[in-house]
């Protein structure tokens, strides 16, 4: 069995980002970019499945520009075999790249398809339910245990209030949650090994998908600001403080 | 145009989350309906038809709504879709599993998260942690879009007095099947719904120690439990009590964070609050540049102590 795992190059988690002045976007230029943490926990997974030999093969999908190239090495390093680039300077929005995915369903037909549960840049948190509509397979979102037992894949799902469990059949869609697993460092060894891997290029044209965006971003501003607040001295002035002067207790 | 508002029920009765949905739906313009879709869920059906605002409820009935799957739901929702310009669903677990499942069926995009409805096909969202906050236009004919419900005030719950509609159900997939939950049991209010929120970091070091101290003051201000990221990996808090950008969003009136430092993924989760108090040893912690009361204290002592002056 094969499994498929998208992978998104986003601006790291450690940066924060900075509004365009004029309004149009937020700063992307020179800042640190890394894997959405969300997918290189879907890749720890699939290769860990390929580890425990539920599975024979892990292929690492990212859609966008010429560099994310870089993400897919990424994924390779940390142990999928090979990588498909579907390359565009398009803005893809999420229903774009379920197109794409499902594009990539069809022709390599894997019994499982992981992504993360939302991206940190968007926060949009809709590729996988997508996917699974576009290519009527179950669903198990926000995973925090994955497991593949007699042909099928019985997912517990991070819920308000606490876990709940579904039995799904093969092939289906996982979307990671952040306690699934903790991804491994990729090692030197393991990086210069992913160099060698193949990495295939698509256009979405030649998967003739019609990647245009669906939604217009009109402008992007910077949120309101807290106006900073005072440092008290102990316990009893900060209940007073609460009790007199902000009045919520 | 008519909006539709996806109800979250327990069968018995409608959640919280339904009402500010419906108020976001309210704004969108048009008559409002609202889709309850269960199993022996008449009493949620009931209950929705006395929601503030609401011009009809529509009642679809099946096991296979019993749990909530997605593949159901959102096969009942595309199965009235055609009627509607707006499909609303709360930006919870459940209306974000589903929802995409919905915009893809229907071949349109999906705004996520809204927090202010601007005009019929223009919303606020937030991106990148809550530091930035787009305008965006949906150019689709359907609008589909999960409401933070942080940013809308809840509709009345009761004084409505729509008619209910019985809908013919759609079959229940073959593909997903509910195996069972565990949900924790508490007599708190819920965390995204609570008036006070205490949260608990990493600075309390243990589970045991995130009980002992956090517990009491939660139930001296009849508070919701939280916790930051950094409390939750390591599992002295549950993980339905992580507060931030990929776990809950809260903005209770008063939010109360002991040994939180304050990384902007946890600030993207509670920095609506309408009080921030932050209780840190830590000078220097983050966590103070959004506190409206800072107390740079230990909080193995600060918070007994708060606990005994309340």
């Amino acid at each position: 069995m094969k499994v498929l795992v998208s992978v998104k190059r986003v601006v790291d988690y450690n940066v924060k980002v900075r509004v365009k002045s004029d309004g149009s976007g937020v700063d992307i230029a020179n800042v640190k970019m890394s894997m959405n943490p969300f997918d290189e926990i879907a890749i720890e997974e699939a290769v860990r499945l390929k580890e425990k030999g539920v599975v024979t093969e892990v292929i690492a999908v990212s859609c966008g520009v010429t560099q994310c190239q870089e993400t897919l090495r990424t994924a390779m390093a940390i142990g999928a075999d090979r990588a498909i680039l579907v390359e565009t300077a398009v803005e893809l929005q999420p229903l774009a790249v379920a197109k794409l995915l499902k594009a990539l369903i069809d022709k390599e037909q894997p019994g499982l398809i992981i992504l993360g549960k939302q991206a940190i840049d968007d926060d949009c948190n809709q590729t996988g339910q997508m996917l699974a509509a576009l290519a009527d397979l179950p669903q198990g979102t926000f995973a925090s245990k994955v497991e593949i037992v007699d042909g099928k894949a019985n997912i517990t799902r991070e819920v308000d209030g606490g876990s709940e469990t579904v039995s799904l059949t093969l092939p289906a869609v996982i979307t990671t949650d952040l306690r699934l697993n903790e991804p491994r460092y990729v090692t030197l060894p393991n990086i210069m090994k992913a160099k060698k891997k193949p990495l295939e290029t698509f256009t979405p044209e030649a998967l003739g998908v019609d990647v245009s965006p669906r939604i217009k971003t009109l402008k992007v501003v910077e949120p309101p600001k807290r106006s900073a607040g005072i440092k008290v001295p102990d316990v009893a002035t900060l209940v007073a403080k609460l009790k007199t002067e902000a009045k919520v207790i | 145009m008519t909006v539709l508002v996806i109800a979250e029920h327990d069968n018995a009765s409608i959640k919280g989350a339904t009402l500010n949905t419906v108020t976001a739906a309210l704004q969108c313009g048009g008559d409002v309906h609202v889709l309850v879709a269960g199993s022996n869920a008449g009493a949620a059906a009931a209950a929705a038809a006395q929601i503030g605002g609401v011009a009809k409820v529509l009642h679809a009935d099946g096991d296979g709504f019993a749990h909530g799957l997605a593949e159901n739901v959102a096969a009942q929702v595309v199965a009235v879709a055609a009627s509607y310009s707006h499909i609303l669903f709360a930006a919870t677990a459940s209306g974000k599993n589903v929802a995409p499942r919905v915009a893809a069926k229907l071949d349109v995009g999906q705004i996520s998260d809204i927090t202010k409805v601007d005009s019929a096909d223009t919303f606020e969202r937030p991106i990148y942690a809550g530091n930035a906050i787009a305008t965006v236009q949906s150019q689709d004919a359907t609008k589909v879009l999960t409401v933070r419900t942080t940013g809308f005030d809840p509709a009345a719950a009761t004084g409505g007095g729509a008619a209910v509609e019985v809908l013919t159900s759609v079959g229940a997939s073959a593909q997903a099947t509910f195996v069972g939950s565990e949900i924790a049991k508490n007599d708190r209010p819920e965390l995204t719904a609570a008036k006070i929120i205490v949260s608990g970091g990493r600075a309390l070091g243990s589970s045991e120690k995130f009980m002992d101290v956090m517990t009491p003051l939660a139930d001296k201000l009849g508070a919701a439990l939280g916790a930051s990221r950094a409390a939750v990996d390591a599992g002295y808090a549950p993980n339905d009590w992580q507060v931030g950008q990929t776990g809950k969003i809260v903005a209770p009136q008063l939010y109360i964070a002991a040994g939180i430092s304050g990384a902007i993924q946890h600030l993207a989760g509670m920095k609506d609050s309408k009080v921030i108090v932050a209780i840190n040893k830590d000078p220097e912690a983050p966590i103070f540049s959004v506190a409206d009361y800072g107390l740079e204290a230990d909080l193995f002592v600060a918070v007994p102590e708060l606990v005994a002056a309340l």
